[in-house]
């Protein structure tokens, strides 16, 4: 479990977060859902500790990440797989090398075990032996965040973050890596934090969701409360699309109705 | 910075980085080199030759001055300002597009000291292989010189073969590889600065390789007015 306890930041004398308390539960899909520029990025990095915040605590199953010494802190690194917003592949490396790579560095494995390691997990994204030997700069997006996910797991980590998995991505697409996330999560327990603006992502795999709105944590819950919350930026973020406006009217039309038979 | 100096986290992997930046920081810069050294030595040739015309100053000067030319700052200073835009901008530029892309936070994210793992390579790499570059950019100008000789009525290539022998001091081609090791490490770290702090875009990655490149031929020169001063006194 990971806790944040009351951060804040600011860039430049510019606050970007605002006292955000937020938990994130072992062995679920933790979602942090807001609008672009609402500040889930920077907070995701000050989690992992790229960032440091000015003000709050945050707690890896209980061990204060701000007390670490170097040594404990690459400790808990080696323990955290991370996909960026951009993917952030190596560009000289192959898809093989780019998987291989947390492996060359840290597991004792020899090197037929860590090419075995790492080709299971490129096979376990769902990407095709072909793609081993290419270079970033030549398969897709969707390709790239597929290697992006198998390098992150590739050490086995026990806390996976990923920021916008699925953004730029079709939404067939988006499904398929949701529901390797959220596989992956259950199949070997790790506390997994994704960061997304995507309802999709929030209805099929929102085991418990933290709204940002403008730096604030305005609501948690899950994805079987979040319509029914009361929380005006919640119901706008929620109902900002054609498809959800949809859904309020049919809500509203519901609830119209039992009042009526009441 | 210092987090650049530090043991690396697996020696293997170090080396093997150390390998590929000695190839392409080094070895890659070989064509350049030996062009400009040929071109250079061979104008440097021809101007002598048109301006030592005095019957006073004895013929071999032209080979004796291309030579002293050549050793002395050509070969050395004038090689890094030019190597500081090829090498400088790669390296800045290279370093910079890993941050903006967050290459470097995923290496950080994974434990790995990034500083150390990008730059040092390429400060070490470059700085081994440069004297190479300064042998061979000392030898390519004085073939230069030669072929003007060898080519051109302008004077004999005994006379110039001779030139370039004589009052040969030794010290001279040391003093220009000290030199280049202290302009190389400039090069090379400057510019690693400059790509690691980069913030933003694609536009600032831009900018920093040109600044590295400026801030570093700047460093390079005064480094040239210290490093004579203290080396040929
Ligand atoms: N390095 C930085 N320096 C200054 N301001 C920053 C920096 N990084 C982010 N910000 C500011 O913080 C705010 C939140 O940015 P952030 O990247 O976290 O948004 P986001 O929620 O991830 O958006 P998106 O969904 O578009 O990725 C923005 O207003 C941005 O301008
Ligand atoms: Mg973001």
């Amino acid at each position: 479990m990971i806790e944040a306890e009351g951060v804040s930041k600011w860039f430049d004398g510019q606050q970007v977060l605002f006292d955000i308390t937020a938990r994130f539960e072992t062995g679920k899909t933790n979602l942090i859902i807001g609008q672009s520029g609402s500040g889930k990025t920077v907070f995701m990095k000050c989690l992992i500790g790229l960032l440091t915040p000015e003000e709050g605590v945050i707690r890896y199953d209980g061990r204060l990440l701000r007390n670490m010494n170097n040594n404990e802190r690459r400790q808990l690194r080696m323990e955290i797989g991370m996909l960026f917003q951009g993917s952030a592949l190596f560009d000289n490396e192959t898809v093989l090398g780019n998987v291989m790579f947390p492996l060359k560095m840290f597991s004792p494995l020899s090197y037929r075990e860590q090419l075995e390691r790492a080709q299971f997990c490129i096979r376990r994204v769902g990407l095709e032996a072909t793609a081993d030997n290419k270079y970033p700069s030549e398969i897709s997006g969707g390709m790239q965040k597929r290697v992006a996910i198998a390098r992150a797991i590739a050490l086995n980590p026990r806390y996976l973050f990923c920021d916008e998995p699925n953004s730029g991505l079709d939404p067939k697409t988006s499904i398929l890596i949701d529901e390797l996330l959220s596989d992956i999560t259950h199949e070997y327990g790790i506390t997994t934090v994704i960061n997304t603006h995507d309802m999709n992502s929030v209805l099929g795999i929102g085991e418990h969701i933290v709204f940002i709105n403008k730096g604030h944590c305005d609501w948690t819950g899950d994805d079987r409360n979040i319509f029914r919350s009361t929380s005006k930026s919640l119901n706008d973020f929620v109902f900002a699309s054609h498809l959800f406006q949809e859904v309020k009217r049919f809500l509203e039309r519901e609830a119209e109705a039992q009042e009526g038979q009441s | 910075m210092t987090q650049v100096f530090r043991t690396p986290d697996k020696w293997r992997v170090f080396l093997k980085n150390l390998v590929a930046e000695i190839s392409k920081l080094g070895v890659d810069s070989i064509p350049l080199v030996i062009i400009i050294s040929i071109f250079i030595g061979a104008v440097i040739t021809i101007q002598m030759t048109l301006n030592i015309v005095s019957p006073l100053i004895p013929s071999y000067s032209t080979g004796l001055a291309t030579r002293e030319i050549l050793l002395l700052e050509f070969s050395s200073s004038i090689l890094s300002l030019i190597l500081a835009g090829k090498v400088g901008s790669n390296i800045a530029s290279e370093i910079g597009t890993m941050r903006v892309t967050e290459q470097i936070d995923a290496l950080d994210i994974m434990g790995i000291n990034s500083a150390c793992f990008i730059v040092l390579p390429k400060v070490v790499g470059f700085v081994l292989f440069v004297p190479v570059l300064v042998v061979l950019s000392m030898f390519m100008g004085l073939l230069g010189g030669w072929a003007v000789a060898k080519f051109t009525t302008m004077l004999t290539v005994e006379n110039y073969v001779y030139g370039i022998q004589t009052m040969f001091r030794e010290w001279y081609v040391w003093y220009g590889i000290i030199k280049t090791f202290f302009f190389a490490f400039i090069i090379t770290s400057v510019a690693a600065y400059y790509g690691y702090y980069v913030k933003g875009g694609a536009l600032e990655v831009g900018k920093a390789s040109t600044n590295a490149v400026v801030s570093s031929s700047i460093l390079i020169l005064l480094a040239d007015v210290i490093l004579t001063k203290l080396l040929l006194q």
